[in-house]
């Protein structure tokens, strides 16, 4: 990496490793570089380390090994209310003994601002949440939704230059999260803040991030922005765990010209792009998207191979149609395709043949 | 409110005013709740409030001289006790018809030492009184019986005094119980008086019938005073009862007729009989209900210008409550310094691990109280393991030993430690609930260790220091038998002296007045508490 590059870093993990028991790796060599300004979700499922990583951050846990950087300096020894990193937690953690005017205004007294200052800056962050005028309340006369925002502005208000937020919109519903996204990202954007932000959706984190580690088992697996995350998926488990997939298992044939020849273990040979096999005989699954199957033998290219397809079943759901299709003996093949005026309905039990371009048609690891 | 713009009350969709609808969906709630606890209810108030209540009944009432001495009581309430005069005639004949009562209900030696709490002494002079009742008056007694036989018949009083009714059906085995005749008791009043208090006295006591029993020698007292008072109640009779009592009347006038003066043979019992403080006393508690429990309670007495603190020397429940208070306070105290850091270890510990801890803490509850109160005898004494240690590590000299026990510094020692787990458990169970997200996002905040404690963690535990404090506080203020054992002199508290009173001077009227008090400071305590921290902030978990 370029010396200009490191420079820019801002958050920094290197060949970090964390164990709680001794005995096994919950974070196993994480290393990760963010500049300053991005917005970077981490996402994966539970228990893959997520919160462990943002604990490490901020302080709250140390690091087995490794060095974590803020800013260029090492911070594995500073003690968290130093670090100067705000922080949403999960359950908000507003303090149920104090007002929510008094909530926000509890880190500006601990840093010494005067009165009307604090004041101030009490009524700008709660404002900016639209809860200016609920500052008299305590926690539990609030909204779950109302809390978060709280908890949120509690977060900003000693302007922090990094905010670090552990799933804070897991307890909201889908309307008020979708809003509460809006309002993190478009704060996050005018505010000019570094963002951590953990959670376990996937669709929260393709719209929010500017780029997502997908954790798993310990090990980032992939750090991409969005589409690329969901386009080009690095191995078979971010294709998976991102969006929907189908796969076929196969077995590489040959590699040439960027192209790989994969036989399907019910005999069919397909054209995929090899992602991470390298030589002929490897295991591989082939992982297409739903919406890039196409079985309109106009609209399919020429050359490209095309398999048999049996429809077990049509799924009507009002913008698009789900089919579900045996496809080289599985059964959970899924195809997408628009509502469109021009589009045939598939019926149950008709024969069809289904083709895609190579390019989206992956082969990932086995 | 920003959107409470609208003036006047805020009305519910059926027009009626907002807050009444409120209150009446809370009440169907209240009535569901009160329905739920009534059983408990019930039995609290069976086995806990009639009991205090008749406590605090008990510690106002007196009707013990009243109920026992009837008649002294009424012939005492025109007499002065500083006026100097000596006791008149017809109290002491009044003292003689209760005495010989009671002492056949063996009531004679209870209301002696009810009037014994006020005047010292008192107790004695009844006692004997009781054991000489049955000779007075058997001068007269002889007198009667040798004018004529028939004194001695039972019948013959039967036929002068019972109701003709009573008498009709008398002698069997459910005999009702004795009425008297009203010529009776118009013309003797006094001999019908103590006769059916006698006759009375011995169907209760012994299920007896005055049909077959020889009346006692103060009737005939009586009856010989009556005559005189009214020499012309023979006419009121008829027959055979007439012909007697008109030849008593006239053997009654002659002047060889022996008499003799009450108030002397009270004097030869007890020449105490005849000191106005004694009937001062009488006079004083002749009421039903008395206040004197509890000015003796708060260390005052009844003078004769009213209540008056007590001599120095014997003023003792004011510093005793004031100790209890004081010493209470010292405990809760230490608890809360010792219990705090145990609980916020408890509850930050893992699971397991805590609830091994907590069987540590809960361990004092399994063994005997007396056992733990034993060893603290055993380790504090100046023979005992802490002092041996410190001489032996040359702290203290061999001849200096320190004074740790048989005082308040034993009590208050012996008493924190076995009231610490019920400062440690509520404490416990609060700062469980206290999630530890809020220290860090307290720290996030850019909070010292130190603030993030007091100004987050502290804070959200107080509900548990102040169940803590409510329980040890009030266990200790009632507690007994810790600072009796350890306590010495200087270390008892007001509780010791409630159950002295109770089971050896039993002074229940002063123990259940001492108890009242207790409940009122407790209580009065309590609703400071409750002002100052307000009891919704208490919190067992
Ligand atoms: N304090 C702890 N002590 C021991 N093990 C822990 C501790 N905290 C987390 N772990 C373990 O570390 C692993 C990672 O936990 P972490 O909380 O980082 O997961 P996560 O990715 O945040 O999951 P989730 O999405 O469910 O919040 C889990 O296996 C968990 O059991
Ligand atoms: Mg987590």
């Amino acid at each position: 990496m370029a010396d200009a590059s490191k420079s820019d870093a801002f958050v920094e993990f290197e060949r970090v490793q964390k164990s709680y028991d001794g005995e096994t790796l919950v974070v196993k060599d994480l290393n990760l570089t963010m500049p300053k300004g991005e917005f970077l979700t981490m996402l994966g499922p539970s228990g893959s380390g997520k919160t462990t990583c943002l604990m490490m951050l901020a302080g709250f846990e140390t690091a087995t090994h490794g060095d974590i950087r803020l800013g260029g300096t090492s911070i594995n020894n500073i003690p968290p209310h130093k670090r100067g990193i705000g922080m949403v937690f999960q359950n908000y953690a507003l303090f149920p003994h104090m007002t929510i005017a008094e909530n926000l205004s509890f880190p500006l007294e601990v840093r010494k601002l005067g009165k009307s200052e604090r004041e101030a800056k009490v009524k700008r962050a709660l404002d900016m949440v639209e809860m200016g005028s609920f500052g008299g309340r305590r926690p539990s006369q609030l909204s779950g939704g109302q809390q978060q925002r709280v908890a949120l502005a509690r977060a900003l208000v000693f302007e922090p230059e990094l905010v670090l937020m552990d799933e804070p919109l897991g307890a909201l519903d889908k309307q008020l999260r979708e809003k509460m996204q809006f309002e993190i990202t478009r704060l996050a954007h005018d505010l000019g803040i570094t963002v951590v932000y953990v959670t376990h959706d996937q669709t929260e984190a393709l719209t929010m991030s500017d780029r997502v580690a997908v954790f798993n088992d310990g090990r980032i697996q992939q750090l991409a922005p969005p589409d690329q995350l969901y386009e080009e998926p690095s191995n078979s488990f971010v294709a998976q765990f991102i969006g929907e997939n189908n796969t076929l298992e196969g077995t590489v044939k040959e590699i040439s010209g960027g192209r790989a020849l994969v036989q399907l273990d019910d005999g069919e040979l397909i054209t995929a792009t090899p992602v991470n096999v390298s030589e002929a005989g490897q295991r591989t699954r082939v992982s297409i998207r739903p919406e890039r199957v196409e079985y309109n033998k106009d609209r399919l290219q020429e050359g490209v191979h095309t398999l048999k397809a049996e429809v077990l079943e049509f799924i009507y759901m009002g913008d698009i149609f789900r089919t579900r299709l045996r496809v080289a003996g599985n059964d959970e093949f899924i195809i997408k395709t628009r509502n469109a005026p021009d589009q045939t309905r598939l019926q149950p039990g008709q024969q069809i043949e289904i083709g895609w371009l190579p390019e989206d048609c992956r082969a990932l690891d086995a | 409110m920003s959107d409470m713009t609208q003036t006047g009350p805020v009305l519910a969709a059926d027009g009626t005013p907002l807050k009444r609808s409120l209150a009446r969906a809370l009440r169907m709630q209240k009535m569901r709740a009160l329905a739920l606890i009534a059983p408990l209810l019930l039995f609290v108030l069976l086995t806990f409030i009639l009991p205090i209540a008749d406590m605090l009944f008990r510690s106002v009432e007196n009707s013990i001289v009243t109920d026992t001495l009837p008649r002294t009581t009424v012939a005492v309430q025109a007499y002065d006790a500083d006026s100097g005069e000596a006791p008149s005639e017809a109290m002491f004949d009044a003292l003689a018809y209760d005495l010989v009562v009671a002492a056949e209900r063996k009531e004679h030696t209870r209301v002696g030492s009810r009037l014994n709490y006020e005047n010292a002494g008192i107790s004695s002079i009844f006692r004997k009184a009781g054991r000489s009742m049955d000779d007075m008056g058997e001068i007269y007694l002889d007198q009667f019986v040798d004018l004529d036989k028939a004194w001695k018949e039972p019948e013959t009083f039967v036929a002068l005094f019972a109701d003709p009714d009573w008498a009709a059906e008398a002698g069997g085995d459910d005999e009702s119980r004795f009425a008297y005749s009203d010529t009776a008791a118009e013309v003797l009043p006094g001999a019908t008086d103590a006769y059916a208090a006698w006759a009375r006295t011995i169907q209760d006591q012994d299920g007896d019938s005055p049909t077959k029993e020889k009346p006692w020698a103060p009737i005939y007292m009586a009856l010989y005073k009556d005559l005189v008072q009214n020499p012309d109640a023979p006419a009121a009779f008829g027959g055979d009862t007439a012909a007697l009592l008109s030849a008593a009347v006239t053997a009654i006038q002659a002047p060889e007729w022996q008499t003799m003066s009450t108030r002397e043979a009270f004097a030869e019992i007890d020449k105490d009989w005849l000191d106005p403080e004694v009937w001062r006393t009488i006079k004083t508690y002749s009421g039903k209900y008395t206040n004197g429990y509890f000015l003796n309670a708060a260390d005052f007495q009844k003078g004769p210008n009213g209540p008056e603190l007590r001599p120095e020397l014997e003023r003792i429940y004011g510093t005793l409550f004031l100790r209890t208070m004081i010493m209470s306070m010292a405990i809760t105290v230490s608890c809360i310094v010792l219990g705090y850091p145990v609980a916020w270890i408890l509850a930050n510990l893992p699971s397991r691990t805590a609830n091994v801890l907590m069987i540590l803490v809960l361990l004092p509850f399994w063994t005997s109280l007396l056992v733990r109160t034993s060893a603290w005898k055993v380790m504090l004494q100046q023979q005992g393991v802490i002092n041996d240690v410190l001489v032996w590590l040359g702290i203290v000299a061999d001849d200096a030993r320190l004074v740790m026990i048989n005082n308040q510094f034993g009590t208050i020692v012996a008493m924190t430690h076995i009231l610490l787990p019920f400062m440690i458990l509520p404490m416990y169970s609060v700062m469980q609930t206290i999630n530890p997200s809020y220290l860090r996002a307290a720290k996030s905040l850019g909070a010292t260790n130190w603030t993030a404690f007091w100004r987050v963690y502290f804070p959200q535990s107080v509900p548990g220091i102040g169940a803590g404090s409510i329980l040890v506080f009030i266990l200790a203020i009632g507690y007994y038998i810790t600072p009796e054992l350890v306590g010495g002199t200087k270390g008892v508290f007001i509780s010791n002296r409630i159950a002295f009173h109770i089971s050896q001077s039993l002074n229940w009227g002063l123990a259940a007045a001492l108890g009242t008090i207790l409940l009122v400071v407790v209580l009065l305590l309590y609703w400071a508490y409750d002002k100052i921290v307000g009891i919704d902030n208490v919190k067992l978990g």
